[in-house]
């Protein structure tokens, strides 16, 4: 792949300060471990970055260095020695393999089972794809398509270079550069993610997903995307795969920004599947995201759906800034934790504008040992009048050893507005398994069948073609979950 | 050959002992029915029979098409042929009906080595059968058995009877909860499934369904294993007399 010798390069270029660890010898491809502002400073000159990038990167270190990481969340993890991790290190070199038969067997059983056509199983078994699959021709259709309607849709560094003045109007902010520990980290150290730019009145003419994204490679440790929706645009954006996806990096820190103009509406959509580990809770990703929307136009309206199943921790509260009159702000999730997994994800509604509404639908799943919390927020702040909220957590236990929480935070200074507040806990019971049994299903089949009702209000909000996905990758996390 | 035979039974749930060393052999294209007061066993024996975990054997065994079935899993039973239509259908909220059809068709279908209905064919198959047992399509949209009437529960049941063609089925109660015209739609939809090569276990409390299942042999149940058996007469007679004569001599 031509795309290791070349970053490599770039990394040659950029720094002298490291040029001698960056030897023709492909197997070193790290920078050191540590954080440090010359990490930053290489990983902003490897990125060919403008100095005003560079300068945001290094407000934001100054600031993460005081800040404390945070202990509210319910989960429990070793403490995080943010020194003895990697912040920039190129695509790795390891050993491509040349067909499907070199790869784990598990693996492919997992892809065969979401019914992952061949070609796609390559690309993500890390085949070498150049030789099968024609991955450049189907991008470059997709981006003139985009392109006739103006719309930008390119890996984030790139956007850094070619559209400065967007990318310095909105970076940071929605979530400021202080917003918390983990988003102020990725601030200092992101490596790429996504830039999206729907112009005025334009609907987006295809779901935009990351897939099609290019350098999508190895770029998942600190991504950060942006998008904007201008005024009366639609967009409806894709994140991740359902496909297991592993990953040698076990912290993850990904920021999203959203914003939405008057009369416009953003979609995003995520299927995340991280290594959860294993049975017993060794390794696996944790997961800290930062994801934030602001409708700041008025009737403008940010929607959420999220099919949570993988990582080992997952930090995450997707939300919205409800600060345009009559916007409109929508979170659907399924989490789903198994064996020792810990959860503790859930939303924020900001309500700032009047008439502005929000609807909030999470499905919790707890099996095994794991632990499964809703955390979510509703704040009516005093110019929202007539404002109304409507959330509706559900949990599901499986199985006697796992937990399920539910801590809601809602707070109205405005007497006018409405909120409302529905949970539920309930259990699949032996009886639902054996009259599934009985009818032939196997108790993986059973489960997901009982499941996949569960999350249906949920499910129905994904897009199609990710639905069908998600349903199938619903019954394999929870396989041997039962019994 | 027989199709079912279960020989000299013995069960309990936790230490009360249920089935006593019950005995019936059901041939190909042959109706039983088990007739029986309260507490006899009877829903006990189709629970055992379809593999619900709760029981212990002690003794016996049951044999489908010669395989022993007491090894196999509850799915595993369903897929070899067997068929217990509930007395108290489970209710699946979040699923509805056509969502549920299509999964065991399909997982049904795929154990067979046939392929998977497509979307088009599926629901063909079913509004055919469905109408037999006048099933709206509109109740196969709402969950499973939740908020469905007696009636609408044991339509629902014998719909999965005629999709999943079993070897053998057990209906277990099934005149329960259902006034005449349910229990005639019902009757019907079961003896327009009847053929030669399969075999009925009707199990109930009272004569009235086997006026609209007419069935071959009758077994009177008290304490866990056939006490006697005969022909439709039998059903008759209990009918008349109650079972207090058999429950004495018992």
């Amino acid at each position: 792949m031509p795309i290791q010798e070349e970053t490599i390069d770039k990394v040659n270029l950029a720094t002298s300060k490291y040029k001698y660890g960056f030897t023709t010898n492909l197997a070193i491809d790290k920078a050191p471990k540590g954080l440090n502002e010359d990490i930053i400073k290489l990983i902003s000159s490897k990125k060919e970055e403008p100095e005003w990038m560079l300068k945001w990167r290094l407000e934001a270190f100054e600031k993460w260095k005081r800040m404390k990481e945070p202990n509210w969340a319910k989960v429990n993890y070793p403490k995080i020695d943010f020194q003895d991790i990697y912040y920039y290190a190129a695509p790795k070199n390891t050993e491509k393999i040349k067909s499907l038969d070199e790869v784990d067997p598990e693996l492919l059983k997992t892809y065969e089972k979401l019914g992952i056509p061949l070609k796609e199983q390559e690309v993500l078994a890390g085949v070498a794809v150049d030789a099968v699959f024609d991955s450049v021709s189907v991008v470059t259709t997709f981006r003139k398509k985009l392109a006739e309607k103006g719309v930008i849709f390119c890996p984030i560094s790139e956007a850094i270079k070619d559209y400065p003045d967007l990318v310095k109007k909105y970076i940071g902010s929605v979530v400021p550069q202080h917003d918390n520990y983990f988003a102020t980290l990725n601030c200092s150290v992101f490596t790429d993610g996504s830039f999206v730019y729907i112009p005025k009145g334009v609907k987006c003419p295809m779901e935009l997903s990351t897939y099609f994204r290019i350098n999508e490679k190895n770029t998942g440790q600190f991504e950060r995307t942006l998008i904007i929706a201008d005024e009366g645009s639609y967009v409806s954006y894709l994140e991740g795969c359902t496909a297991p996806q592993r990953d040698e990096n076990q912290l993850h820190a990904a920021v999203v920004e959203l914003v939405a103009h008057k009369n416009s509406e953003i979609k995003y959509s995520t299927v995340q599947n991280w290594y959860p580990g294993d049975k017993n809770g060794k390794g696996g990703i944790y997961n800290f995201v930062t994801k934030r929307g602001a409708c700041l136009g008025d009737s403008s309206k940010i929607s959420w759906t999220q099919v949570e199943t993988g990582s080992a921790i997952t930090w995450k509260y997707p939300s919205c800034v409800l600060h345009g009159d009559n916007s409109v702000g929508e979170f659907y999730s399924v989490a789903i934790t198994n064996n020792m997994q810990q959860a503790d994800t859930g939303t924020k509604m900001i309500h700032l504008g009047a008439n502005t509404s929000s609807t909030i639908i999470s499905k919790g799943i707890s099996a095994g040992k794991s632990q499964n919390t809703y955390r979510g927020k509703v704040l009516m702040q005093p110019g929202a009048s007539n404002a109304r909220n409507f959330t509706q957590c559900d949990s599901l236990l499986i199985g006697d050893q796992c937990g399920a929480h539910t801590i809601p935070y809602i707070t109205s200074k405005n007497p006018s507005s409405n909120i409302e507040h529905e949970a539920t806990t309930s259990k699949i019971s032996e009886d639902q398994l054996f009259y599934c049994l009985s009818r032939g299903l196997s108790e993986e089949e059973a489960v997901s069948l009982i499941v996949n009702g569960f999350c249906k209000e949920v499910m129905k909000e994904l897009p199609m073609e990710f639905s069908v996905e998600a349903q199938k990758l619903i019954g394999i996390s929870l396989e041997g979950s039962v019994g | 050959m027989n199709l079912l035979n279960i020989n000299n039974l013995h069960a309990s749930i936790g230490e009360e002992k249920i089935l006593n060393g019950l005995s019936l052999k059901i041939n190909p294209g042959e109706t039983h029915a088990i007739m029986g007061p309260n507490g006899s066993g009877k829903s006990t024996l189709s629970y055992i029979l379809s593999g619900k975990q709760d029981y212990n054997i002690l003794n016996g065994s049951v044999t489908l098409k010669k395989k022993n079935l007491l090894d196999l899993n509850a799915d595993e039973r369903s897929r070899l042929g067997l068929f217990l239509a509930f007395q108290y259908p489970v209710e699946l909220p979040g699923v509805t009906g056509m969502t549920f059809l299509r999964t065991i068709i399909n997982s049904s279908r795929l154990s067979k080595g046939l392929p998977e209905l497509d979307g088009i064919e599926l629901v063909k198959l079913v509004k055919e059968k469905a109408a037999n047992l006048n099933i709206p399509q509109e109740m196969l949209k709402r969950f499973v058995n939740v908020g469905f009437s007696g009636g609408e529960k044991k339509r629902f049941e014998i719909l999965q009877m005629s999709l999943l063609e079993p070897s053998i089925a057990v209906l277990d109660e099934t005149d329960s909860g259902l006034d005449v015209d349910a229990l005639k739609i019902v009757g019907n939809g079961v003896n327009h499934f009847k053929n030669q090569d399969r075999g009925f276990l009707v199990i109930t409390h009272y004569q009235r369904l086997l006026d609209y299942i007419i069935p071959d042999f009758v077994h009177i149940m008290v304490n866990g294993k056939i006490y006697e058996s005969g022909g439709p007469d039998l059903a008759k007679q209990v009918e008349k007399e109650g079972y207090k004569r058999f429950i004495e001599d018992a």
